[in-house]
């Protein structure tokens, strides 16, 4: 078990990840209560868009885990 | 009915493309893999001998002093997970290792056809004879370099794994094969890039079925068979209410057919609606059947060979398909001032690729973190119990390790209706970039 630059590499894409989806959940939060009748579009677009954000992490995951 | 055996096809053709790739490749693994086994502080020699084609057998000697018992090792917890999220060539169910069959090809001995249990399988998965020069070591099938190893049958008195250097100065953990006190160098389990992902070249390859393509074939057989029977079921049944397995099914079945075919696909959604559902039913039971608590703990949506091919059908799929009006917006996109267009056509053809591989990145990435996690918070039990030694830290870790493990795996439930979701809704919506007719 050795910390490495990797490590801190991955934790900063994490924590970008995480303002993002928390953005896109919150803000989906919001539309459902004004518009309770459009929960199911605004549901599979918070999906989406959470998996579009969680891409760009993983690329940076995937990278700094195969250079460490 | 037609619309259905469409949707078997298709899971009999992602199976296919999967079959022969379902070794994973990523170096990363490799180095943890072993490690739980004896560290030896060996002197420099062995290095050289590493680098050396030649094994340089009086040397290795020691290696194996105390290789025929089974020696006191401290509980490695990454080491572990590694092994349980790795692909094997048997099947372990609690304390049974079902054998499965080594289908191996190399170019100096053709092919070779056997069931694993030829191997003895013993602890571990570790195997305790040699057979064509083929070990068995923690459940994955290695190759003796030393062309002087005989070829029939034969006992070995064990396997062990030591560091060595690699010549970029990175460590790599190779496994020893004692024989006759003798210690053979083994080869990298069996990569088919060519070296691509750091794996190595090997002189063999493994077309085995393994435990995962053992699994898929397992989920793809039960979802053939949960397809045609509520087919009839509809046929039977014409005008009443569904009933049984039908009403478990055509929920789902109808919810990737309103949420993500119809929005993404406008009026072509009938084409494309075998592929998403084949997709979606076929992710969705590898991750289910994954989740099955020991079962083998299959970590097949977990392996980047199968996600990649899952991915490589989706990128197939979608271009294909393509339009001229969607690769105008890639190669020219209309209404950019020239200039621009350097930066732009690049960019667009880099993101043609970057589809698929995000695709496969977050369904392995997903599915892999959930396993791991699981089975960490199970090896807190060994962490607080010191290997046995402590059985009150053991039993409190056990009760503590029992309700997150609980807790993970009702959330792991929840990620794999997601995952396959994600997958297919993403997947839907390229096709439906790919397909959309101009209107402007």
């Amino acid at each position: 078990m050795g910390g490495s630059i990797a490590a801190i590499g991955m934790s900063l894409a994490v924590i970008g990840a995480g303002i993002g989806i928390g953005n896109i959940g919150a803000k989906a939060m919001e539309a459902i209560a004004r518009q309770p009748e459009a929960v199911g579009d605004i549901r599979a677009n918070m999906i989406l868009m959470a998996a579009l954000v969680e891409g760009a992490a993983l690329i940076a995951i995937i990278l700094s885990y195969l250079t460490a | 009915m037609r619309r259905i055996l469409l949707i078997i096809a298709c899971f009999w053709a992602l199976q296919g493309t999967a079959l022969g790739q379902s070794h994973d490749n990523h170096q990363a693994e490799e180095p943890h893999a072993t490690e739980a086994h004896a560290r030896h502080d060996e002197n420099a020699g062995h290095e050289k001998a590493h680098d050396d084609e030649e094994v340089d057998h009086a040397a290795h000697g020691d290696l194996c002093a105390h290789a025929g018992g089974h020696q006191e090792e401290e509980f490695d917890p990454a080491a572990t997970a590694y092994h349980h999220i790795s692909d094997a060539n048997v099947y372990t169910i609690g304390p049974w290792a079902f054998p499965l069959p080594c289908i191996l090809y190399s170019k100096e001995d053709g092919w070779s056809v056997f069931m694993s249990s030829r191997f003895g399988i013993g602890h571990h998965g570790n195997g305790h004879k040699a057979y064509r020069r083929y070990v068995l070591d923690e459940g994955v099938v290695k190759r003796i370099k030393d062309p002087g190893f005989p070829m029939e049958e034969v006992e070995i008195d064990g396997i062990v794994h030591q560091e060595a250097e690699t010549a970029d100065g990175k460590k790599k953990v190779v496994a020893w094969v004692c024989y006759n006190g003798q210690a053979f160098e083994t080869e990298n389990k069996s990569t088919a890039d060519f070296g691509m992902f750091g794996g190595g070249v090997t002189s063999f390859y493994d077309f085995s079925i393994t435990k995962n393509v053992a699994s898929m074939m397992l989920v793809a057989i039960l979802l053939g068979w949960m397809f045609i029977y509520v087919a009839r079921k509809y046929e039977e049944r014409d005008g009443k209410a569904p009933a049984g397995l039908q009403s478990f099914i055509e929920p789902i079945f109808l919810f990737i057919q309103d949420e993500v075919a119809k929005p993404f696909l406008g009026d072509k959604w009938e084409k494309f609606l075998p592929f998403l559902q084949a997709l979606f039913f076929f992710i969705l039971g590898l991750n289910l059947f994954g989740q099955i608590p020991f079962l083998g703990g299959s970590n097949v949506t977990g392996n980047l060979a199968v996600t990649g091919a899952l991915a490589l059908i989706t990128f197939i799929v979608v271009n294909i398909n393509g339009n001229a009006h969607y690769w105008k917006h890639i190669f020219a996109m209309p209404g950019v001032p020239k200039p621009l267009l350097v930066i732009m056509t690049p960019v667009e053809i880099i993101g043609l690729f970057i589809k698929p591989l995000t695709l496969m990145l977050r369904l392995f990435a997903n599915i892999t973190a959930g396993h791991m996690v699981i089975i960490i918070f199970i090896s807190l039990i060994f962490i607080f119990g010191q290997s046995g030694e402590n059985v009150g830290g053991a039993l409190g870790a056990a009760v503590g390790s029992t309700l997150l493990t609980m807790f993970m795996m009702s959330i792991e439930l929840l990620v794999a209706f997601i995952q396959a979701f994600v997958f297919t809704i993403l997947t839907a919506s390229y096709l439906g970039a790919a397909t959309e007719e101009e209107h402007h």
